[in-house]
């Protein structure tokens, strides 16, 4: 028998993994967006876990929200980065200077 | 029993590869083993009985957004020599994030939740599509149309972000046409009548 616990812990280890991921990646932005997707992973795993143990199903339309709204998310974020590939020639994420923020 | 084998044979590799995503040098290696922790998570979530979102995590994630993401790794030319940098600075703070996550929701979730029955296996005409499609288009039917708007609005934002002004096409510019002169387009030339008689008495 799965316990709810057992998958709390395990997207909170995926979500931990996420935000190491965009802590430790100082140069490379697609691994930037690929975190970002890790976190909205364990974020939907949770949403489903309560939803099964629940037996509610209202958390799985927010989790088909949830994965529409990354999707729009991560087709918007490769174009910004094709973009900037194209006027920079590089993707890191220290050249990304130029508003002098 | 066996489900919990099967779960924890996916939440191992779960783990693992996105161990993988966030450590791996080369971004193609991250890529697909983010491809391979969508597998997992799939599984993990057709274990919970959310069989129609299992699916589409495998359909629309791995087979169009992460092949949209190993398309731009590889058409962009990373380079993957010096990505390493500063890795090893923020190592031991990224730790202590996932350290005080983890402990943050060891002790929130400790013993209330660990005591939640799991629900029983459903009967055998339940069918969690038909489930999900009742609420969504009645109860959420106007949040799924914003979700339709928002996506079209993505595609609109993308494609104009990314589409490059025709270089060497053969298309037709209207305003260049609409505001062409006489002078432009017809040269007048000079030319006495005899000339060419000239010349072929010159010949002959």
């Amino acid at each position: 028998m799965i316990s709810l616990n057992e998958l709390l812990i395990l997207a909170a280890i995926l979500f931990g993994l996420g935000v190491a991921g965009i802590i430790i990646n100082r140069k490379n932005i697609i691994i930037l967006l690929m975190s970002l997707e890790l976190l909205l992973l364990a974020v939907n795993t949770n949403f489903i876990a309560f939803s099964y143990f629940l037996k509610n199903e209202i958390g799985q339309i927010f989790v088909f929200f949830v994965l529409t709204v990354a999707a729009a998310e991560a087709a918007i974020g490769l174009a910004i980065m094709m973009v900037m590939y194209r006027r920079q020639g590089s993707i890191e994420i220290e050249k990304l200077d130029t508003l002098k923020g | 029993m066996i489900l919990k084998i099967i779960f924890y044979i996916f939440a191992t590799l779960a783990v693992g590869s996105a161990m993988m995503v966030v450590t791996a040098r080369n971004p193609v290696r991250s890529v697909l083993s983010l491809v391979l922790t969508f597998f997992s998570m799939a599984g993990i979530w057709m274990l919970m009985s959310a069989e129609f979102l299992s699916l589409i995590l495998l359909l629309v994630y791995v087979g169009a957004v992460m092949t949209l993401f190993l398309f731009v790794v590889m058409m962009l030319n990373v380079d993957t020599v010096g990505k390493r940098e500063g890795f090893t600075r923020y190592l031991p703070f990224s730790i202590l994030v996932i350290v005080v996550l983890l402990g943050l929701m060891i002790v929130a979730f400790g013993s209330k939740f660990m005591s939640l029955p799991m629900p029983a296996s459903p009967e055998a005409d339940y069918s969690n599509i038909s489930q999900l499609g009742a609420v969504l288009y009645t109860q959420y039917a106007y949040p799924f149309e914003i979700a339709g708007v928002l996506l079209l609005a993505a595609i609109v934002a993308a494609i104009s972000l990314s589409h490059r002004a025709p270089r060497k096409r053969k298309v037709q510019s209207v305003s260049e046409q609409l505001s062409v002169r006489r002078e432009d387009r017809v040269r007048l030339v000079k030319m006495s009548i005899s000339t060419p008689l000239e010349k072929k008495n010159d010949l002959s």
